[in-house]
């Protein structure tokens, strides 16, 4: 798995002891390039989040100083923003787990016997990948619109409110948020159900446990892997995403994430230390996160 | 495809085999699962239908209403100029982005599996970090770097950016191939007197050709589909999902829906004919074995 690709230790054991000058010929480049335009960029960051921006100075202009005080100050602002972020995300993570779980399971375990019907599903799973992101967003706005008949299918059947509104809501923004990343859920969950052995069912079964007790106490801590990675997968992404949230797609106008927030702050109001500070404290809480959860479950090497 | 969209595929192509295909017979549902997966799918497939037959919407600016049926805007999808100035440089950043960072890549994943060397545990950090941080950090921290070195934004910034998402997903797909391997055919190739260069030409490129080639369209679809790194890197400069995101206020014409829908079902005919070719290898392996 991606998220355990780079941990195994067994290519290094397997590797031949030759000339470390053309390993150094073939690293070089690539690690260069890593370090100029991502190490460098995030040093970057960190260093202008503590920068005050010029009173009266040219916009986005800022000057130089250790203004710890901007981390603060963005917290008290943009509380809220941070919070409902990691709100939607975890909620768009419960989401997506609750809707893949079947479905991962009905491919990578029912479907066993039919491997072309298998190899199909796992296309029609990662399908909505090569379509527009933007698009297939715009697409829900749309079918989700007050106008459409979804939305007046629910109304005249009185289940929904009449003067309720579905796009612009919060329940909107998690909508999108699950929509776009259930693949991100369903592949990891698939190819770690895909190598259950069912007999450990069957001994369950035998052993006069009950489907339901089975399925908890096998199929589940079976599949821990593939759940960990696949909630690490969609609630990352989902956290710091901004296009679900914002007011000309799925969000309205309190619906706004820290990555509207950075967005804003970054292309539109020009005060880069305020964007700089958010990012830095997003990436930090999605590290802790991670590595909390990560270690909670069990599956430490999985970074 | 986005940055996330391209883990998870990685994700898949580098994981292992499983070990048996037991048919399961257990379990509640037997009929209730299908039922489940068949209306789970539809739920999927629902933007990309509407997608598709909005392409057809005989629409004058914004394509919400349903106005009519046509093919004109399959036909004429450069009279929106916009649209196809900005596909266009999508394809050149995809292009240019995907050739570079797979060089890079293969190069790395390479040397990772080949050859042991110092500091390996920090390269594979600084390797799987990119992975892990949010699109809307990466993207900052490279425009926070632009603007403090004064660097212009355009074409070559967004080239720089994705090439530097590309590299990690590059390295992963590579490097599943490479350690499949089997290092005795590059032992009978010298065995054989091949030089070093004829050796790695005609014996480990080849061989490793299949990962590459899958590397690169992950890294061109990556790059094709990416909105948020690109929108803090592009200055002035449109691409596809851009524009997209700019139109989308006042309404997005229906010649993107043709571009769009063009581009999904390239990639959806690119895999299946990549699933079929490996499922008939397989045959043909089973065969002599």
């Amino acid at each position: 798995m991606a998220f355990s690709a780079f941990a195994t230790g067994t290519a290094q054991e397997q590797a031949p002891r030759r000339k470390s000058k053309i390993a150094l010929l073939l690293l070089l480049p690539g690690i260069l390039y890593l370090a100029l335009f991502f190490l460098v960029p995030l040093v970057s960051l960190v260093i202008t989040s503590f920068q005050a921006p010029v009173l009266n100075g040219d916009i986005g202009e800022f000057q130089t100083s250790f203004k710890w005080e901007n981390y603060v100050d963005v917290v008290n602002t943009y509380g809220e923003h941070i919070l409902r972020s990691f709100g939607y995300a975890i909620l768009a993570t419960i989401f997506a787990l609750l809707f893949s779980y079947p479905l991962a399971y009905f491919i990578g375990v029912k479907a066993r016997r039919w491997p072309v019907l298998q190899n199909l599903m796992l296309v029609l799973v990662i399908a909505p990948f090569f379509i527009s992101f933007l698009l297939r967003t715009l697409a829900w706005k749309s079918i989700l619109s007050d106008e459409s008949f979804v939305i007046t299918g629910l109304k005249a059947l009185s289940l929904m409110a009449p003067d309720a509104h579905f796009t612009g809501t919060a329940a909107a923004v998690v909508f999108g948020l699950t929509y776009n990343f259930i693949p991100f859920m369903t592949l990891p969950l698939y190819s770690s159900l895909e190598r259950l052995d069912t007999r450990l069912l069957e001994a369950g079964s035998d052993l006069y446990s009950t489907p339901a007790k089975t399925f908890l106490k096998v199929t589940i801590p079976l599949s821990m892997t593939g759940i960990v990675s696949g909630v690490l997968l969609t609630f990352i992404p989902a956290a710091g995403d901004y296009i679900n949230a914002s007011r000309d797609f799925l969000g309205g106008t309190g619906t706004a994430m820290i990555g509207n927030v950075i967005e804003s702050n970054f292309l539109v109001t020009l005060n880069y230390p305020v964007a700089a500070a958010l990012s830095i404290i997003l990436m930090a809480v999605i590290l802790v996160m991670v590595t909390v959860y990560v270690k909670r479950s069990g599956t430490e090497d999985l970074l | 495809m986005t940055l996330q969209e391209g883990r998870v595929i990685s994700e898949a192509v580098t994981s292992p085999a499983p070990p048996s295909r037991r048919g399961a017979r257990l379990g509640f549902g037997n009929w209730l699962l299908p039922i489940y997966a068949i209306i789970a799918f539809v739920f999927l497939l629902i933007p990309i239908g509407y997608t598709f037959v909005f392409s057809f919407n005989d629409s004058i600016k914004s394509n919400i209403v349903w106005r009519g049926f046509t093919f004109d805007k399959w036909l004429n999808v450069c009279d929106q100029i916009d649209v196809c100035v900005a596909f266009g440089n999508s394809l050149i950043i995809g292009v240019t982005a995907t050739v570079i960072a797979t060089v890079l890549g293969t190069m790395i994943a390479i040397a990772l599996v080949r050859y042991r060397f110092r500091f390996r545990s920090a390269i594979s950090l600084l390797l799987f970090l990119p992975m892990a941080t949010p699109e809307v950090v990466l993207g900052a921290g490279l425009a926070a770097e632009f603007l403090g070195a004064g660097v212009q934004k355009g074409l070559g910034t967004i080239i720089i950016a994705h090439v530097m998402f590309c590299v990690s997903f590059v390295v992963v797909t590579v490097k599943a191939r490479v350690s499949t391997l089997d290092p005795a055919l590059e032992e009978a190739g010298r065995d054989l007197y091949g030089s070093p260069n004829q050796v790695f030409w005609r014996i480990t490129f080849p061989l490793l050709l299949p990962g590459i080639i899958a590397a690169a369209l992950l890294s061109f679809a990556l790059s094709f589909d990416d909105f948020i790194i690109t929108n803090f890197n592009a200055g002035t400069t449109s691409t596809f999902p851009k524009y997209i995101y700019i139109s989308a206020a006042r309404g997005i014409p229906a010649e993107a829906n043709v571009i769009a829908s063009a581009v999904f079902f390239i990639a959806i005919i690119l895999v299946l004919v990549a699933q079929i070719s490996s499922a008939r290898k397989r045959k043909q392996l089973a065969h002599v074995g």
